[in-house]
């Protein structure tokens, strides 16, 4: 898509996106709370009409031609309920009847991991179970693109993983799958790429591990000192709480040897050294930190 | 798929829920047959004027007045607060993102509602003729009656679609739905008969609104009295007016 804006009244819920998602990947929308994602998704899936911009999903415009759009997607919204006193399978075969090639309903339980459950009313199935049930439903209609929009917000860890290898297991059908997390361990587990989504605009855009590697030269030694020790002047330290120093250096292997040469010369033992990368999670942070800093409301004027 | 086993497919689904869910089976279904029961028991072979210089036992008058108040749950409130249901959790809006035609959907809940109208009905009718004598119409009456009944489902179904438009969500569909129906149905003489020294306001109350309009017709053939294509008329036009709001207001999105 090019240019894609959405307002609600005055409010800019997107401004401006251009992406471009590759036929059989798993690409992740990454953004906190509000930045725009479900917005964005329900665009694509043809739910709500975009302001501005060109958008094709499978070549076709959702606005125009929704209904032969629909045949060829599978949607897992955010949150939408199933009709509690049907049981899995016919849930899963109600859904079929409405697609013109419909994939097999036990082949669907059995990607989703519920074929043991395929008689149980939806009302008893747990929070984890009825999200894979969410997503054999948009499976029914054997897509060829599924969007899943923010699939394990609100689960606890163990449902959250059983929600994951049933993504991860997509892959291996050859599907292109869209998802939307605030979560960046989910995106760096699941996704081939990511773009990361903040007050409307995408701030980056890459696979996990460029993305966490755009500030790969900035790492960061702490280590603590002995009381009475002073640390070495060989190097400006960026932070010390205590006797812990901080340094954060663009030349790890050179610092981190100097460092350690000298601690040897002087025979003191560095307690606690420990090296840290910048994480996925700190880039995000850092990212998704300057757009939603107070001094850029999302407020247009 | 074809467009008619879809719709069949559909009325399936809507079926099999409809009977598991324990509010739907007893509110909708077993509700007017325990009125019946209750009515009839209570004040059976007592005579009650239902036109001028006309008497009838009551317990024939409850079996038509339930039959047409069967039919109003079963449309009417059956639908507005399953579609209200439906919609609040999501159901509405994740139906929409796949490619079964709204008028496919739509119609499944419809026929559906109308089903269930027709054998309750049935039942009411049975029940009165086995334990209270009561007749069944035959010949031109029951042609007459059946017009009615179709009319009348269609209208009471196209207004549980319309009142979804004002409900706000799940938790007030129950309140909503009742609010706007009981009151109607004690003036328009369902429960208890209107008789000749019915307060005006109340005759006209009756006389705007299609459960008065609805409740005559079906009486016709239980009961005997005349029956009047006017009341067909005006209940055919709460039918179109509620398709027309339905059209207009309808949402299959949460209102939050
Ligand atoms: N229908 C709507 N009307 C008005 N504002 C909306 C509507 N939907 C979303 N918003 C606003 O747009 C912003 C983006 O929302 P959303 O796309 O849901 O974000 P996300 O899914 O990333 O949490 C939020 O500030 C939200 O309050
Ligand atoms: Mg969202």
């Amino acid at each position: 898509m090019r240019g894609l804006k959405k307002s609600y009244g005055r409010f800019a819920a997107l401004r401006g996106i251009s992406l471009d998602i590759r036929h059989g990947e798993i690409f992740a929308l990454l953004g906190p709370n509000g930045a725009g994602k479900t917005t964005f998704v329900e665009i694509l899936e043809g739910y709500r009409h975009r302001d501005a911009g060109e958008v094709w999903v499978l070549g076709v415009d959702p606005d125009h031609q929704s209904m032969a759009l629909k045949t060829r997607i599978g949607i897992v919204l955010q949150s939408s309920g199933m009709d509690r006193y049907l049981n899995v399978a016919e849930t899963v075969e109600m859904y079929s009847s409405y697609y013109p090639q419909p994939r097999p309903v036990d082949e669907i339980l059995e990607l989703v991991g519920l074929e043991t459950k395929r008689d149980e009313r939806v009302l008893r199935l747990s929070g984890g179970q009825q999200r894979r049930l969410d997503v054999a439903i948009a499976l029914a209609g054997n897509p060829e693109l599924l969007f899943l929009d923010e699939p394990t917000t609100g689960f606890d860890p163990s449902a959250r993983r059983e929600v994951w290898e049933v993504i991860k297991n997509l892959r291996g059908l050859g599907k292109t799958v869209v998802l939307t997390t605030h979560f960046m361990d989910e995106a760096q587990y699941l996704a081939d790429r990511l773009a990361i989504i903040a007050n409307g605009s995408i701030v980056a855009e890459g696979d996990p591990a460029t993305l966490a590697g755009r500030d790969r030269m900035v790492a960061t030694v702490r280590f603590s000192l002995p009381e009475g020790i002073a640390p070495p002047a060989l190097f400006e330290l960026s932070a010390q709480t205590g006797a812990t120093y901080e340094l954060r250096t663009a030349a790890l292997t050179r610092d981190l040897h100097e460092l350690t040469a000298w601690a040897l010369g002087a025979g003191v033992e560095l307690a606690d050294l420990r090296v840290d990368r910048p994480t996925l999670e700190d880039v995000y942070l850092e990212l998704t930190a300057e757009v939603t800093s107070p001094a850029s409301t999302a407020r247009e004027p | 798929m074809n467009t008619g086993s879809m719709l069949m497919n559909q009325v399936k689904y809507v079926n099999k829920a409809f009977w598991r869910n324990p509010a739907s089976a007893f509110f909708t279904f077993s509700f007017p047959l325990m009125f019946l029961v209750i009515f009839t028991s209570l004040l059976g072979h007592h005579n009650v004027q239902v036109s001028p210089g006309r008497t009838i036992d009551i317990s024939t008058y409850y079996v038509a007045s339930m039959a047409a108040y069967a039919v109003i749950t079963a449309c009417y409130n059956n639908i507005a607060i399953a579609l209200s249901i439906q919609r609040d959790s999501g159901v509405l809006k994740r139906t929409r993102g796949t490619p079964i035609p709204s008028a496919i959907y739509i119609l499944g809940r419809l026929i559906h509602a109308v089903f269930v109208g027709v054998v309750l009905v049935i039942i009411t009718a049975a029940y009165g003729r086995l334990f209270y004598h009561a007749s069944i119409p035959t010949g031109a009456p029951l042609l007459e009656f059946l017009v009615m009944l179709l009319v009348g489902t269609m209208a009471f179904c196209s207004l549980g679609f319309a009142i979804t438009c004002v409900i706000p969500n799940a938790d007030a569909a129950p309140a909503i739905v009742n609010a706007s129906i009981l009151p109607l149905l004690f003036l328009s003489g369902v429960f208890i008969p209107i008789t000749s020294t019915a307060p005006a306001w109340m005759v006209w109350i009756a006389r705007i609104f299609p459960v008065r309009h609805f409740t005559l017709g079906m009486d016709a053939g239980f009961v005997g009295t005349s029956f009047n294509w006017m009341d067909v008329v005006v209940v055919a036009a709460w039918a179109i007016g509620g398709f027309l709001v339905s059209y207009r207001y309808f949402t299959w999105e949460p209102k939050r």
